[in-house]
């Protein structure tokens, strides 16, 4: 029997043992989060041999800005089953910090097998206002800077630091949207060179329409046991080995945009450095972010990045940080990657950053 | 505005917020709202519990499992428990005192808030038999406002045990 790899951060070996995400669509009709959330979260189950009566802790992300409703995260629990009552927690974060969470509690051996899951609806309200309001409510939110412009500051700043061109983003979104067509749950896929790309329009200089993230609706889950016993579940559970997350500060101005300090600490933590990575996940929504990540990772031309597309060809907010764990893992699980690095990222342009290192019993 | 103004520290300012969406309702409660149109209650029966979940839910929050099979309800009901509104708020659109009453439709398995009329206040009790007094059709549309609100029937009061489980 094989037996979980030594971890290097936390004491306990814990496990991502199954996964299940819902496609990436431009808006899911009809149904409302939680129709769309039941059938991940059926299909998780299902994928672990589990019934909700093995599930000892649940901890959820999603927020309720999208929805323009409070307590969302409660309704969504019809989804979930939770009586008789169960222990369960929420953040209002990408549901890659609900898994963070579940991690902690089965550190502290507070429970065994935990339930994770995130969902996101972004096609019910005007995602550049409603992600405005993460900014400080005093000198930036009330000028309502939407996204893309804050993103495009960024990118222009890394090319005037010649760290990249536009050439270079146009070449991550081409190997991006390539990557995609291999992958059943992404929305936006095609086979186009960088020089085709290169002949879009700005929509916000220096950022072309290949350089932003689809705006996407889904729902994403994983289970997670601590120990041996995840062997009981899947023949190769992928260990989470190190995880870390950092955060920024929250005034745009009081950051340096070309660097992420935060990532480059987190993954020090958790070990990118000490294994030979296959593949890394990033949470890299818009093009130019992914080169700034890649660097701050400091992960070599050898591994694999976003082979599922990465949010550039799906991007369902509170779900996707989580579904990049999904990709990396399933990675592992499927005997196709030795070691992985999941990244996940929150707030405005990088503001809070996580990267884990996922790893099978070689 | 003086020099005295321009320099002197901000100590509040306004910034008015707002945000549009377009509401689901979702698949499940949308035939629900239908049901408010044409004059009827639609709720859902749990596969594995057989509990009448109204309105619909799309899934049973204690089984997770989803409900498919739709019930249409009569306008039958009791009064589970109740409360006497004495106090005038603003928006307040029915005379005080008046009474919002939890109801329990014949053959669901959870309650909702109603508006009982039709019988003075201090006479208003837990099992009460009430029905559903609907607005005029061609006003009805999908949303509980088509029951204009509950009255009582003349029934013997319900026992307590059929309803004690949802008081």
């Amino acid at each position: 029997m094989s037996k979980a790899p030594s971890t290097r951060k936390g004491t306990r070996p814990v496990a991502i043992v199954a996964t299940a995400q819902s496609p990436s669509t431009r808006r899911v009709e009809q149904a409302n989060e939680i129709e769309m959330l039941m059938p991940v979260i059926s299909e998780v189950y299902a994928n672990a041999k589990m019934t909700k009566d093995d599930i000892d802790f649940i901890c959820s992300g999603s927020t309720d800005y999208l929805i323009g409703g409070p307590f969302s995260f409660v309704m969504a629990l019809d989804a979930v089953g939770v009586w008789p009552p169960k222990r369960e927690s929420h953040v209002e974060m990408d549901a890659a910090w609900a898994l963070y969470e579940a991690w902690v509690q089965l550190q502290e051996e507070e429970c065994e097998v935990a339930l994770v899951y995130g969902f996101g609806k972004s096609s019910l309200g005007d995602l550049s206002r409603i992600l405005a309001l993460q900014l400080d409510p005093y000198v930036m939110a009330p000028l309502w800077p939407d996204q893309v412009s804050l993103a495009a500051l960024q990118a222009q700043a890394m090319i005037d630091a010649g760290m990249a061109t536009e050439e270079d983003f146009a070449r991550v979104a081409s190997r991006a949207r390539h990557n995609a067509l291999g992958n059943p749950n992404a929305q936006v896929k095609y086979d186009k060179s960088m020089e085709e790309l290169m002949a879009e329009e700005y929509v916000s200089a220096p950022l072309r329409r290949h350089a932003l993230p689809p705006l996407s609706d889904a729902a994403s889950a994983v289970i997670m046991v601590a120990g041996e016993r995840a062997y009981d579940i899947v023949e190769r559970p992928a260990w989470i080995t190190g995880i870390d997350h950092r955060m920024e500060a929250h005034a745009l101005g009081a950051r340096n945009l070309t660097a992420s300090p935060s990532t480059e600490r987190a993954a020090k933590e958790a070990g990118v450095d000490q294994v030979k990575v296959d593949l890394a996940e990033i949470h890299a929504p818009f093009a130019h972010q992914e080169i700034l990540l890649r660097r701050a990772m400091d992960l070599d031309e050898s591994v694999s990045v976003n082979p599922s597309g990465g949010p550039l060809a799906a991007n369902p907010l509170m779900a996707g940080g989580l579904i990049r764990f999904i990709e990396a893992a399933d990675r592992i699980i499927d005997g196709s990657a030795t070691a992985a690095v999941a990244h996940a990222t929150s707030g405005p342009v990088l503001q809070q950053n996580m990267v884990a290192v996922l790893e099978g019993a070689s | 505005m003086s020099d005295d103004n321009a320099t002197a520290p901000v100590t509040m300012l306004s910034t008015p917020i707002r945000l549009d969406y377009q509401f689901t309702a979702g698949l499940a409660q949308s035939r629900s709202l239908q049901g408010y149109a044409e004059g009827k209650f639609i709720g859902q029966r749990c596969p594995v519990c057989k509990k009448v979940y109204v309105p619909s839910r799309g899934s049973c929050p204690v089984d997770a499992v989803p409900t498919t099979e739709e019930v249409v309800l009569g306008n039958k009901a009791t009064v589970t428990t109740f409360c006497v509104v004495n106090v005038p708020f603003a928006g307040q659109s029915i005379e005080i005192p008046y009474i919002t009453a939890s109801i329990l439709l014949d053959g669901a398995d959870i309650t909702f808030m109603g508006l009982i009329q039709e019988i003075p206040a201090d006479e208003v009790r837990m099992g009460l038999r009430v029905e559903a007094v609907w607005v005029p059709e061609e006003e009805r549309g999908p949303t509980l406002a088509s029951v204009k609100y509950f009255r009582p029937t003349g029934e013997p009061d319900a026992e307590f045990s059929s309803y004690e489980a949802y008081s």
